[in-house]
């Protein structure tokens, strides 16, 4: 029986001719990933177990992100064993403040993953990376340890959902609101699991950072992976990002899906997901006035230059309303810089929003933008779990960066098709 | 491996923000974590949470994020097996990396209610409501991970040389 994408990275990764669904293996790894939350236990796992030196220096990459410029005295605490630790076994790609950016945002700016790749990270988002042909998938701590112990980890051969993509996106419309309205088709755990492959003729229509930000969120349908066959695009985001070759691999003609979903792409509208599920998607149509009280534009998810233009696009020459806190988070220290030199940050600051340096921070409730009780956000971010973003009676409804930057202007969640015609 | 407890009881998508919210991840202290354990789902956990309970959930336990400090915080707060319909996979591997005891039982899940004593024999794939008589075959796990569990986690098994 033929081969999805996934099972073929896998593998090879394996040393296997083939593998088939359900199947456990021990692949070799081209990149460990960890932050500065779940490292400080890996580091931990992997001292207790009496180990001296990561597999492949090269191989193992820290990048401090989620707390960082060092929110508290514990925060400082757990990067500086991050930081003591990756000195002491001279990790090459290790990222302090000053070079950091959100981690899944950064490893492709960086040229740290190719097509055929299989990278495993210590955060659930690490599934980005499929958007370049890659097997990348969130693990745990102890998992990082082991691969940064052997340069391995295990795996149980996922089966797949193949999802046919026709046509293009409306404007307006983008990457996130497509996975957002699958999520809502599927649900939380529709994926559980298995892998999102993502194919047809309107895969080629996304840009890269559409797809990135689908391969995000794979998780939040339960997937073990989102992963888009590596195109004409996808080479050229490498070559221009400085990556490995890469090695592309397609899906036998006879590969096996669980379910094969058909998304036409023209049909797809601004979508929000309502607390408490990201499954929880409505069209702007169906709701009724939602006063918001912060606005978040970042995250791994949605923090790239293209979601800031597009931001941008609606903010300029218009003020945020007056109930609305409107922070803005570049996801790296070069798009920082890009928007900087493009006039972003200029247009963000005239219409009353804030601009952060790059962190996690308010995505996961952890500082730069917590919501008191009873509170409201519009954020670009990738969940909206009980007290994701603070108190557990505040809400978080996910959106696009062109919905957040609607909901910065009008003060309420807002078809950003709205704002523009209005 | 047997386990025998009192049962806590949540539904679905318990997510790992509610198991222990970000909050309190600028620390991998094991007792500050289980200090906090389903503090935004239960504020009565903590104090109810006793050596040996049980944990019984729906559909997709410990969906979101990966850290491992949701099963770490579990783990060290007493409890010694979740039962659930089904476990989101970053939860699973990290529960059977670490060494906490798990099982996927729709059937069980749905019947056993709060307060309930049970009894589980993973060897046997046998779980046994003491409370109402009602008992339960489960799946076993396949080899690999049975020899992960066997030797307390993914490190020891490594470092036995069992792998």
């Amino acid at each position: 029986m033929g081969m999805t994408m996934t099972q073929k990275i896998l593998a090879s990764h394996a040393g296997l001719d083939t593998v088939s669904a359900g199947q456990l293996i021990l692949a070799g790894l081209d990149l460990v990933l960890g932050n500065d939350i779940t490292s400080p236990v890996a580091i931990k796992a992997f001292a207790a177990a009496g180990q001296q030196k990561v597999f492949d220096r090269d191989k193992v990459t820290m990048v401090m992100d989620h707390f960082v410029p060092n929110k508290d005295i514990k925060a400082a605490e757990q990067c500086k064993m991050c930081r003591d630790f990756c000195h002491a076994q001279q990790i090459t790609h290790f990222y302090d403040v000053g070079k950091m950016g959100i981690e899944h945002a950064l490893l492709p700016e960086q040229g740290l993953v190719t097509a055929g790749d299989l990278v495993i990270g210590a955060d659930s988002h690490t599934c980005t990376y499929g958007a370049l042909g890659a097997f990348s998938t969130g693990v745990g701590s102890t998992d990082m340890a082991f691969g940064m112990a052997s340069g391995k980890a295990w795996f149980k051969v996922p089966s797949a959902i193949r999802v046919v993509l026709k046509g293009s996106l409306p404007q307006w419309v983008s990457g996130k609101d497509l996975i957002l309205h699958l999520i809502g088709m599927i649900g939380v755990d529709g994926a559980l699991y298995r892998s999102l492959e993502f194919t047809g003729e309107g895969a080629a229509s996304l840009s890269v950072s559409d797809r990135l930000c689908i391969c995000n969120m794979a998780i939040e349908a339960g997937a073990k992976n989102g992963i888009f066959e590596a195109d004409e695009l996808t080479l050229q985001y490498l070559r221009e990002h400085g990556a490995a070759a890469p090695r592309i691999y397609r899906a036998d003609d006879d590969a096996e899906y669980e379910q094969t979903i058909e998304i036409d792409l023209s049909q797809i509208e601004p979508t929000v997901a309502f607390p408490h599920l990201p499954e929880n998607v409505r069209r702007f149509g169906e709701i009724g006035d939602v006063t918001i009280d912060q606005v978040v534009i970042g995250s791994c998810t949605n923090g790239r230059l293209e979601d800031l233009r597009i931001a941008a696009e609606i903010l300029k020459g218009r003020k945020c309303a007056e109930n609305v806190r409107v922070i803005i988070i570049p996801a790296t220290q070069q798009i920082y810089l890009d928007a900087l030199r493009e006039g972003l940050l200029e247009i963000f600051i005239e219409s009353g929003a804030v601009v952060s340096t790059p962190t996690c921070g308010p995505c996961l409730g952890g500082y730069m933008g917590i919501l008191a009780k009873g509170e409201r956000a519009a954020a670009t971010t990738n969940r909206n779990f009980v007290g994701r973003m603070g108190h557990p009676e505040s809400e978080v409804y996910l959106v696009s960066p062109a919905s957040a930057a609607a909901a910065a202007v009008t003060g309420k969640l807002t078809d950003p098709r709205e704002v523009m015609r209005a | 491996m047997k386990y025998t407890g009192t049962v806590i009881r949540y539904g679905d998508n318990v997510d790992t923000d509610v198991i222990i919210p970000a909050r309190y991840l600028n620390t991998s202290d094991r007792r500050e974590l289980a200090a906090h354990c389903m503090e935004d789902l239960d504020p009565t956990f903590a104090g109810r949470v006793q050596q040996g309970s049980i944990l019984v959930a729906g559909e997709n336990f410990g969906c979101g994020s990966s850290r491992e400090h949701a099963p770490i915080a579990i783990q060290e707060s007493g409890v010694s097996l979740v039962i659930a319909a089904s476990f989101a996979r970053i939860f699973y591997r990290n529960a059977v990396n670490i060494g906490l005891a798990i099982v996927e039982c729709p059937a069980a899940a749905a019947a056993i209610t709060e307060g309930d004593t049970v009894e589980a024999d993973l060897d046997a794939g046998i779980i046994r409501d003491l409370t109402t008589g009602e008992s339960w075959q489960t799946a076993p796990f396949p080899p690999f991970i049975q020899t992960i569990i066997a030797h307390g986690g993914l490190m020891q098994a490594a470092q036995d040389g069992a792998l």
